[in-house]
């Protein structure tokens, strides 16, 4: 019929007007440039240098009670490894001091029977104090001086000419990230979370500014149709989180150095995926919340957060509570995190790839689907 | 004056309160964060999955393989009978941690040669790694002590006695909830100063308190102080449900933890009326308070240590107020901090509060239109 | 007109009607309150006419055009565009009518060109058709100096002339505008009549188009009259006017008299239903049967001329309310506040040679004029003309970039706190806490104003009373119609008895029953004493200031009594000049004398 090949051309002209006003808009309008570029590279630059979980050079107190040839040796072990910076302090009181006050955080220390324990047949103690507070950084703390003894006494026997007489020995490997660089899984889980903004808080303020302004009006009262507006929108934000996807795996690989061991095609495409139900979720947003000041908050604390807290990307969802386990299953960001630091660390693996990017999809189904729903070309 | 400021202080409580969306943002995502980083943001591991790859039909590896199941820190998963089962597993993350015995584990323990087993990471989320190791390690430890002593073989010479001060079960949830405290009283206090001025000039309702006979000063006092009772109400709140609910011990002085909280206050508000008087829209104003709040967080050691980060950024953490406070708060909950080893981190607040608090004084005087 | 709301004679049958209303309700839900917007709405609107949708603000006027561009469901009642159901086939309706919003609907960081680009391709005009269309619009328009600047960058009236070409860029079968002639300046106001009246006439649109100002009634075919949800009149104007024939008069004074005062004593005499300021007489409204008398009306005055004068629409709107609605009266006015002592020189308010720059643009540019104690002055101008400006720079809320001003002796912006206190400020959009009750605004002002113990419980009782707040004290201000919105905002800014009140267009969006109370009151406290600086866009307002200043382009165009400014208009020609036809003249005379220098 004439009519429907008239709405089939129209549509794809109104279309292409939708879009080409959207894109122009994003070049004038200062914040979105901003939210799509400037926030990724502030946040990857904060996090990149800012956010780390590896110790080093850590302050620790060494308190030797009558200083000798086999204390020596064993403080010594302390100044050669690139965790500590040990601090000789005279007693233990000194030491308690400097761990109140936050100067070291941990104590080593060395009673004056030292040396004739060591050659006793029960064995000499050494006593380590670590500052609690901070649980893991005192964890990580112990693994370090376990590592430090560990070697000490193998050092020491080899130099008697003996094999360290240790029952069982640890032979620990570690793949993907052998050298145990938290930043070659905080950069790529960050991605996640600029993508959301991205996706979600850009794309539900700039729906919800069209309602406020009243242009959003005047658009519904034209024969276009509602899923050619929520294609008009979806589109250059889409493309503009991409973009903003290259932008921080640039950065990821050339300046952070952090490896990426899978293709860039996968990358990008399970990357179009999340952005599908990131920008959905933005949609449903805006669609809900129509002025600007409640979208963004909405869109703070029901996308920005989790993808923070409850998607892996810092804390391991295996040791939340089993309820918050389960709310992790509905978080998108969640699918993606898993993704990037598979893709990046790891590579391809389509067995751990397929399952996430299926979540992914139906996700993006999900929330594109319910906001087609939600949106009408109705002012109520 | 003070009848002035008193009435200003009680128009903004009644306005704060009687809006919907206001009352939300002050009490919702307070409760919705301190659940959400009380119960999920942790580092401790438990359960972590680990699968066996046993080749060795002898009585130590079974013994061994019995230590790690007794950990409550360790699940283990479907054991691994081939070499090509290994990898998927740890690609699959069905195991974080792989242990593997070899043929002759327990033949050299018993010879009394050194046995090694083998244990593999998946490396990906490399704070996870390290935890886990540090698991596997100790269990280890203790095997071999046992191993020693019922075999009558000599101890090493020297051995490792560990005592953890102020948190003796190293859990995380004592060093991230005080840490909410902080979080979440200077994300409300920076909502409602940094709004406050924006939300009456969008409406228009700051010239006409402008032209009323009350000064600068009093209009900026008029707004700092329900910022600092809100933030006081919000702080105490948090503690309530910090010590009560999630069991934190609170080891120190009540008067040492709210001096430090009225100091940091004051800088928070300082920072949220400057970011107000320069915001012309509420928008701007949400906008300048998330561009301080993310990193003001980030570089506060709240949930990764100062200590880690490189030199300059260290340097840039001294003008975050959030940072002192952060020491104050774990110091007097779990360490019992004095007051006298508060205040290297007092008087650094004090300092920023009263620079921004005079500099919000200054723009309100000359941005006033 | 005082019959209920009836159908238009069927004079063109069925076809002829585009659109039509039967008993249509609609009621919005806010908080836990159910708002009425419309209320069993009937009407009918036929074929290449012009029909005004006439209201006050919040009588529906919106919510009935959203409803016949299928934008809002009615809750009862069917609505049919151009034989199309408007809510089942809204899609198709869209499709052939074309309906601009209030504030126009536009991009504002996009160009003209890429505005007119965008609703081009959504109205699916082809690329072949597009260049001849748009010479057409912008020819009509006048915008075709501008295609490239941004939207936003436009004034109140071109911006106005955009919306209205981006609507026009396929040539509807309908044209919905809904208060198309708001903010905008009474030149571009008449340009704007013009093109509708050249659609009607050339292509033979049908045009429906709403409006709260009055006077624009009389300029359409057809006038549909509708107050609080209710359409309480439709017909051409003159059905309006004419039952209005005899109740309408001129009444003149002798010269010592002032007009003010005349007009509130005519206001309170019996049988009278309205009384304004117009030009140099009151005119009045009768109830129907009445004589003008002039010893009834006004007992003990000598050299009165009452003469009849033509009905307009404005009259039968005001009866109208009165009698159909049963609307009380305007009340007496709030009881006057104690005078404030005059200046040396009676002079309160001395502006010279005020200048206020943004960048290298001037918003005022070489202001002087003085204000004398218990004149009503006021700053007259379009939107954009600077009056805002002038007027923040006086309160002491913008430093000024060059000249002198002093308010009651001092500059208020470094004046002491003290100073303050002397001045009443009620700002444009009626600001106060729209969360706090009525009650708890008055409190704080009275506090902010340092009123404290009896005085200050005595101050807030009299603002109750006075401005008839009492019935909504616990009432959020942010819920209240705009009438009481108004009325607690001159009270908050009355609690100090101020010597100085300045007024930021005070009467924008209220209906004319509130305006008429509002400015008596203004009156009163003119009466005694208090100075008043009042700015507005509404020219026929400019009659009760007693001199006034004409801003243009941040320049002043004319100053003095408003009788010396309608003369500068009579000399050409008018017989009797209104305000705003004078405004048009001096604004005209202003443009040629710019583009003679250029």
């Amino acid at each position: 019929m004439n009519t429907t090949m008239h709405a089939r051309g129209g549509a794809a002209m109104r279309l292409g007007g939708l879009v080409r006003k959207e894109f122009l808009q994003i070049l004038r309008d200062p914040s979105s440039i901003a939210i799509a570029f400037l926030l990724p590279v502030v946040l990857l630059l904060i996090f990149g240098y800012g956010v780390s979980l590896d110790a080093k050079h850590v302050p620790i107190a060494v308190v030797v009670d009558q200083p000798g040839a086999d204390t020596a040796s064993f403080t010594g072990a302390f100044y050669h490894s690139r965790y500590f910076t040990p601090h000789p302090l005279p007693d233990m009181a000194a030491a308690t001091h400097a761990l109140m006050a936050g100067r070291v955080e941990a104590i080593v220390r060395l009673r004056s029977d030292f040396a004739r324990q060591l050659r006793g047949n029960r064995g000499a103690p050494i006593q380590l104090i670590v500052n609690g507070v901070d649980a893991n950084s005192a964890r990580l703390i112990q693994g370090y001086v376990d590592g430090v003894w560990i070697g000490w006494l193998a050092q020491r026997a080899r130099s008697a000419g003996q094999v360290l007489d240790i029952p069982v020995q640890l032979e620990q490997r570690v793949w993907f990230n052998s050298e145990l660089r938290s930043r070659n899984y905080l950069v790529p889980g960050l991605i996640a979370v600029i993508m959301t903004l991205i996706g979600a808080l850009l794309t539900a303020m700039v729906v919800a500014r069209e309602w406020e302004r009243g242009t959003m009006e005047a658009l519904l009262v034209t024969p276009v149709a509602m899923r050619e507006i929520l294609l008009g929108k979806l589109i250059p934000y889409f493309l503009l989180g991409m973009g903003g996807m290259g932008l921080s795996v640039g950065m990821a690989v050339w300046l952070f150095q952090v490896p990426l061991r899978g293709s860039v095609t996968v990358l990008f495409a399970c990357a179009a995926l999340f952005l599908l139900a990131a920008l959905g979720m933005g949609l449903l947003i805006s669609i809900v919340a129509r002025n600007q000041f409640v979208a963004g908050q909405a869109a703070i604390i029901t996308t920005f957060l989790p993808a923070f807290i409850l998607s892996g990307f810092v804390f391991d969802i295996g040791s939340m509570p089993q309820v918050v386990q389960w709310i992790t299953h509905i978080v998108a960001a969640r699918y993606f995190v898993f993704i990037l630091q598979t893709v990046f660390l790891a590579g391809d693996l389509w067995h751990i790839i397929l399952p996430n990017a299926l979540a992914l999809i139906l996700m993006a189904a999900f929330f594109l689907g319910l906001a087609r729903r939600r949106a009408r070309k109705r002012l109520e | 004056m003070w009848q002035r400021i008193f009435a200003l202080i009680k128009k903004e409580f009644l306005a704060l309160l009687k809006d919907k969306q206001s009352r939300f943002v002050l009490i919702g995502p307070p409760i919705i964060q301190l659940m959400v980083f009380g119960y999920a943001a942790s580092f401790d591991l438990n359960h972590v999955p680990f699968a066996v790859y046993n080749e060795d039909p002898g009585v130590a590896a079974r013994e061994l393989i019995a230590d790690f199941r007794g950990s409550p820190n360790f699940r283990e998963v479907a054991p691994i009978t081939r070499d090509g089962q290994i990898a998927p597993t740890i690609d699959d993350r069905r195991a974080l941690l792989v242990l593997h015995i070899g043929p002759q584990f327990t033949r050299e323990l018993l010879r009394g040669r050194p046995a090694s087993v083998q244990v593999i990471l998946d490396g990906r989320n490399s704070n996870t790694a390290l935890i886990a190791l540090n698991y596997a390690r100790e269990i280890i430890i203790r095997f071999n002590e046992r191993w020693a002593a019922e075999h009558g073989l000599s101890p090493p010479p020297a051995h490792l006695t560990m005592r953890a001060w102020f948190n003796p079960d190293l859990e995380s949830r004592w060093f991230i909830v005080p840490g909410i405290v902080g979080l979440l009283t200077l994300v409300v206090t920076m909502v409602v100063t940094a709004l406050s001025v924006a939300r009456e000039r969008e409406q228009g309702t700051f010239d006409q308190l402008l032209v009323t006979p009350m000064r600068p000063v009093e209009i900026l006092l008029g707004k700092a102080l329900p910022g600092l009772l809100i933030g006081l109400v919000e702080a105490t709140f948090i503690i309530v449900m910090a010590v009560l609910w999630f069991r934190i011990p609170l080891i120190g002085s009540l008067a040492a933890l709210y001096a430090g909280i009225a100091v940091f206050l004051l800088s928070a508000i300082g920072v949220g009326l400057m970011i107000s008087s320069i915001a012309v829209t509420q928008q701007q104003g949400l906008l300048g308070a998330f561009l301080f709040l993310v990193p003001a967080i980030i570089l506060s050691g709240f949930a990764t240590p100062i200590a880690n980060m490189p030199v300059i950024v260290q340097k840039l953490t001294l003008i975050n107020p959030m940072r002192y406070f952060m020491v104050i708060l774990r110091g007097v909950f779990l360490e019992g901090m004095p007051f006298p080893l508060l205040v290297p981190q007092l008087w650094p607040m004090a300092l920023i509060g009263v620079a921004t608090l005079a500099l919000a004084g200054w723009l309100f005087r000359h941005r006033m239109y | 007109m005082t019959a209920p709301a009836t159908a238009p004679d069927g004079d063109g049958g069925g076809t002829d009607v585009v659109l039509a209303f039967r008993d249509v309700d609609k009621t919005f839900r806010s908080g836990n309150r159910t708002v009425p917007a419309l209320r069993g709405a009937s009407l009918e609107v036929r074929r290449g006419r012009v029909t005004g949708l006439i209201g006050p603000d919040g009588a529906g006027k919106t919510t009935l055009m959203r409803i016949t561009a299928g934008l809002l469901v009615p809750d009862a009642g069917t609505v049919t565009v151009l034989g199309m159901d408007a809510a089942r086939d809204s899609l198709a309706v869209q499709a052939a009518l074309g309906y601009m919003p209030q504030r126009f609907g536009l991009y504002e960081d996009l160009t003209v060109q890429e505005n007119l680009d965008l609703y081009a391709r959504l109205q699916g005009v082809s690329d072949a058709d597009r260049a001849p269309r748009y010479a057409e619009l912008t020819r009509m328009t006048g915008l075709g100096a501008f295609t490239a600047r941004l939207a936003g960058h436009l004034s109140g009236g071109m911006k106005q002339k955009l919306g209205l070409a981006c609507t026009l860029v396929r040539p509807p079968r309908l044209l919905l505008l809904d208060e198309p002639t708001v903010g905008v300046d009474p030149v571009s106001r008449r340009e704007l009549w013009a093109i509708v009246y050249r659609l009607v006439r050339e292509q033979g649109m049908s045009v429906l188009l709403s409006t709260a100002y009055l006077d624009e009634a009389e300029r359409c075919d057809d006038v549909i009259l509708i107050h609080e949800g209710r359409v309480f009149g439709h017909g051409p104007p003159q059905r309006f006017t004419e039952p209005m024939g005899g109740r309408t008069y001129a009444v003149s004074v002798p010269e010592a008299m002032k007009k003010r005062t005349l007009q509130e004593r005519l206001a309170d005499a019996p049988g009278v239903v309205d009384a304004v300021i117009q030009g140099e007489h009151v005119r009045l409204v009768l109830q129907e049967g009445e004589v003008p008398e002039a010893g009834r009306l006004l007992p003990g005055l000598d050299g009165i001329a009452i003469e009849p004068v033509a009905p307009r629409f404005e009259d039968s709107f005001i009866a109208t309310l009165h009698e159909g609605a049963g609307e009380a009266a305007p009340a007496r006015s709030a009881a006057p506040i104690a005078a404030a002592a005059p200046g040396a020189d009676g002079t309160v308010i001395a502006v010279h040679g005020l200048q206020r720059r943004f960048g290298d643009f001037y918003a005022v540019r070489n202001l002087s004029f003085d204000v004398h104690r218990g004149e009503v002055f006021g700053l007259l101008g379009a939107n954009g003309a600077g009056k805002s400006t002038t007027f923040r720079m006086l309160c002491g809320l913008l430093p000024p970039s060059g000249g002198e001003l002093r308010v009651a002796g001092v500059d208020l912006r470094t004046a002491a706190a003290e100073a303050r206190a002397r001045i009443g400020y009620m700002s444009q959009k009626f600001s106060l806490y729209g969360n706090l009750s009525v009650g708890e605004n008055l409190a704080f002002f009275a506090s902010a104003y340092g009123l404290r113990g009896r005085r200050r419980r005595e101050r807030i009782d009299w603002a109750l009373a006075g401005f008839e707040l009492a019935a909504v004290r616990a009432a959020p201000s942010g819920e209240l119609p705009l009438g009481f919105k108004q009325r607690l905002a001159l009270a908050c800014a009355l609690m100090h008895e101020p010597q100085i009140l300045f007024l930021d267009e005070p009467t924008s969006g209220v209906d004319p029953l509130a305006r008429r109370a509002f400015w008596r009151r203004i009156n009163t406290l003119a009466e005694a004493g208090v100075t008043v600086l009042v700015t507005t866009h509404f020219m026929e307002e400019a009659e009760y200031c007693d001199r006034l200043v004409i801003m243009a382009a941040g320049e002043i165009l004319a100053l003095g009594t408003p009788r010396e400014i309608k003369a500068r208009a009579h000399a050409a020609g008018h017989a009797e000049p209104t305000m705003e036809d004078a405004f048009i003249r001096l604004i005209e005379a202003h443009e040629r004398a710019a583009e003679a220098a250029a």
